[in-house]
C-alpha cells in the first residue's frame, strides 16, 4: 500500500514537472503583462511539433531538440502576440480584459487548426532511443521521466536566478509589480513584454517537447492540458513563479491522487475543482498571507 | 438548393438565440461566460432525454431554458465575488468539465457516440414540409424572445443592469441589488443557450459531445461582436452573418484542390478563428454600435471608449 502510495507520488511529481513549465510561462506572461494568454496551449504544442520535427528529419539529440523547440515557440509567441493581441490589449475599456481572453481563444483555435492542416489529426513519435524503467525500493520511475523531472526544475532554477540577479530580469519584476513606476524608471515596457512573451511560450514549448517525447504530439496536445496549467499557475497564485512550480507538482501529485477515488477520465475535473477552490478562497494562492501577495 | 438554405437559415436561428442569449448578458450585463457552449449543451442533453423519456416536446423544451437557467445562476452565485480574468478560466473551465461528464456517464449520455433519434415534433404529419416547418418556428422563437428581451431591456430592470455593467458601485449606491441583476443577466443568457441547445437536438435528432466544444463558443463571440454586442438586432445579423461566413468557406474550401477532409475542416475553422481576432481589432463595436448610453448627453460623445467609464451613468440615474 506505502509502496502504492509511493509510486502515485512519484507519478504525479513527473507529470507536474512537466506541467510546471508552461504553468511558469503563464505566470510569467499574467505577471507582465497583465492579462490570461489561452494561446499558450497552441504554443505547447508548436514546441511539441518544432522538437518532433527536428528530432524524425534532422535526427537531432535531446537537448539541441528542446532548444529548438524553445526558440520556435517563443518566436510564435511573440509573433502572434504582437499580431493578434497587443492592439486589443492597447485598448482601454472595460470589456477588453475578456475581449483579450476571446481572442486569445480564437489564436489558440487558430494556431491548432494551423497544425491540423500541416500535420494532419494523427499522433507523431519522436525518435528516440527507449529507456527502461528504473526499480528504485519497488517504486518504478521512467529514466526518460526522471530526466524531465531534472530538465524541468533546472530550468526554474535558471529562470529563478535570472530574475534575481540579471538586471533585465529585475526589470521584468518591477513591470510585473508596477508599470508606471517601472516606466518612471525608464525601463521600457513593451520590449519587456516582448521578451516575457519569448521566455514564456518558451517554456511552453519546451514543456510541450518534453511531454511529446513521453508520449506523442497532435494538434490538441496542448489543448487537453490547459486545465491542469492553469490550475498550477492559478493554484500558484497566478503571479508566483516559485508559487507556480510548486502549485504545478502539487496538481500533479493531487491528479494521480485523485485516480484512487475518480475514474482517470476525471482528471480535469480535480484541475478544475483546484482552480474554483483556490479562486474563492484564497484568490492570492496557497502563498498568499505567508509571504503577502505581490500584485 | 431550397432545403439546403432553409437548413442553414434554421442553424442560423439556433445561433440567433444564442446570440441574444450573449448580448444580455455580455453586452448589456457585462458578465464575462466564456462556457456559453456549456449551457448549450446542458440544455440540449436535457429535452433529448426528456424527451426520450416520452415527455411532450414543448415541456422538454421549457425544462431544458429552466435546467440550463438554474445552472448558470448556481454558478454565477458560486463565482459572484471573481474577477473577469479569473471568471474567464473558470467558466471555459466550466464547460469543459461538462463535456467530461456527457462524455463520461454512458449510463445517462450514452457517452461519446451520442444520443440519436430525438424526436422531432409533427415530423410525422409534415414529411417534406417539416424543415420549413422548423425554420418558421425556430425563427418565431427568435423574434419572440427579442421582442421580449426588447421590452426587458427598455425597463428599469435593463437601464439597472446596465448600471450594474459600467459600474457596479454606482450601481449599488444608487440601491439596485448588484448581485440579484447579475444572476438574472446571466440566468436569461443560460436559459437562452439551454434553449438553443434543445432546438438543436431536436432538429438533427442526433447529439454528441463533440457537437458542444469550444469552438461554437467562438462562434458565437463571433456573431455578437460582428453584429454589435451590446445590441439585439446585432445579434440576429450577427448570426446571419456567422452562418454566410461558414457556408462561403465551405464552398471556398470545396473548390481548392487536393486538400483532404481534415485540411478542409481546419481551414474552415481557422478562417473563423482569424475572422473574430480581425472583427475585434478593426470593428469591435460591431455592425450595430451601443446606442443607449446617449441619450442624455447629445453628440459629444461620439467616440466608442467614451461610453465607458463613471460619466456613462449619468443618464441612467436621471
Amino acid at each position: 500500500m506505502l509502496t502504492d502510495l509511493l509510486q502515485y507520488l512519484v507519478n504525479g511529481l513527473i507529470v507536474g514537472a512537466l506541467i510546471a513549465l508552461p504553468a511558469l510561462g503563464l505566470t510569467l506572461i499574467f505577471s507582465v503583462l497583465g492579462f490570461v494568454n489561452f494561446s499558450v496551449a497552441a504554443q505547447l504544442t508548436a514546441g511539441a511539433y518544432a522538437g518532433w520535427l527536428a528530432n524524425t528529419t534532422l535526427h537531432l539529440a535531446l537537448v539541441p531538440v528542446l532548444i529548438i523547440a524553445f526558440l520556435v515557440a517563443g518566436a510564435l509567441g511573440v509573433v502572434t502576440d504582437r499580431i493578434a493581441l497587443a492592439p486589443i490589449r492597447r485598448r482601454r475599456s472595460a470589456q477588453t480584459p475578456l475581449m483579450v481572453a476571446v481572442v486569445s481563444i480564437a489564436l489558440n483555435m487558430a494556431l491548432e487548426n494551423a497544425y491540423r492542416f500541416s500535420f494532419g489529426s494523427g499522433l507523431n513519435s519522436f525518435d528516440m532511443p527507449i529507456a527502461r524503467d528504473m526499480k528504485v525500493g519497488g517504486i518504478r520511475i521512467g529514466l526518460q521521466q526522471l530526466h524531465n523531472l531534472e530538465i524541468a526544475i533546472g530550468l526554474a532554477v535558471l529562470l529563478a536566478l535570472f530574475f534575481s540577479l540579471t538586471k533585465l530580469g529585475k526589470a521584468m519584476r518591477a513591470v510585473a509589480d508596477n508599470v508606471d513606476l517601472a516606466r518612471l524608471k525608464g525601463i521600457e515596457p513593451v520590449r519587456l513584454a516582448n521578451l516575457a512573451t519569448f521566455i514564456g511560450m518558451g517554456l511552453a514549448g519546451v514543456g510541450g517537447a518534453l511531454l511529446a517525447i513521453d508520449t506523442s504530439v497532435d494538434p490538441s496536445t496542448g489543448s487537453r492540458l490547459i486545465l491542469l496549467i492553469f490550475a498550477g499557475s492559478v493554484v500558484g497564485g497566478l503571479t508566483s513563479l516559485p508559487g507556480a512550480v510548486v502549485g504545478a507538482l502539487l496538481m500533479g501529485v493531487i491528479g494521480e491522487l485523485g485516480l484512487l477515488v475518480l475514474p482517470p477520465v476525471y482528471q480535469s475535473l480535480t484541475a478544475f475543482l483546484a482552480i474554483l477552490i483556490t479562486l474563492l478562497a484564497r484568490p492570492g494562492g496557497i502563498f498568499s498571507g505567508a509571504a503577502g501577495v505581490r500584485k | 438548393m431550397i432545403s439546403y438554405l432553409v437548413f442553414a437559415g434554421t442553424i442560423a436561428g439556433f445561433y440567433a438565440l444564442l446570440s441574444l442569449g450573449l448580448v444580455t448578458a455580455w453586452g448589456q450585463g457585462g458578465l464575462v461566460n466564456l462556457g456559453l457552449v456549456g449551457f448549450v449543451g446542458l440544455g440540449a442533453y436535457a429535452s433529448a432525454l426528456l424527451s426520450g423519456a416520452g415527455i411532450p416536446i414543448w415541456i422538454d423544451w421549457i425544462a431544458a431554458a429552466a435546467v440550463s437557467a438554474a445552472v448558470g445562476v448556481a454558478l454565477c452565485f458560486i463565482v459572484r465575488n471573481l474577477r473577469g480574468d479569473y471568471l474567464a478560466i473558470v467558466t471555459l473551465g466550466f464547460a469543459e468539465i461538462l463535456r467530461l461528464a456527457e462524455t463520461n456517464e454512458k449510463w445517462l449520455t450514452k457517452g461519446s457516440d451520442g444520443i440519436s433519434g430525438i424526436v422531432a415534433p409533427l415530423k410525422d404529419h409534415l414529411g417534406d414540409s417539416f424543415a420549413l416547418f422548423y425554420l418558421i418556428l425556430t425563427w418565431a422563437l427568435v423574434g419572440i424572445v427579442a421582442f421580449v428581451l426588447s421590452w426587458l431591456l427598455r425597463s428599469p430592470f435593463g437601464r439597472a443592469l446596465r448600471a450594474v455593467r459600467d459600474d457596479e458601485q454606482v450601481a449599488a449606491v444608487a440601491g439596485k441589488s448588484v448581485l440579484r441583476l447579475k444572476l438574472q443577466a446571466f440566468g436569461i443568457g443560460a436559459a437562452l443557450s439551454g434553449l438553443g441547445g434543445a432546438l438543436y437536438a431536436h432538429f438533427t435528432s442526433y447529439i454528441a459531445p463533440d457537437v458542444f466544444i469550444v469552438q461554437l463558443t467562438i462562434y458565437i463571440f463571433l456573431a455578437v461582436t460582428v453584429g454589435g454586442y451590446t445590441r439585439l438586432a446585432g445579434a440576429v445579423v450577427g448570426s446571419l452573418a456567422l452562418v454566410a461566413l461558414l457556408e462561403a468557406t465551405r464552398f471556398i474550401a470545396a473548390v481548392i484542390p487536393g486538400l483532404d477532409a481534415v485540411q478542409i475542416a481546419s481551414l474552415r475553422e481557422f478562417a473563423i478563428a482569424v475572422t473574430l481576432i480581425l472583427v475585434m481589432q478593426l470593428r469591435p463595436d460591431g455592425a450595430f454600435r451601443m446606442t443607449n448610453e446617449r441619450s442624455g448627453l447629445g453628440a459629444s460623445r461620439s467616440a466608442p471608449d467614451a461610453c465607458y467609464g463613471k460619466k456613462a451613468i449619468l443618464d441612467d440615474a436621471t
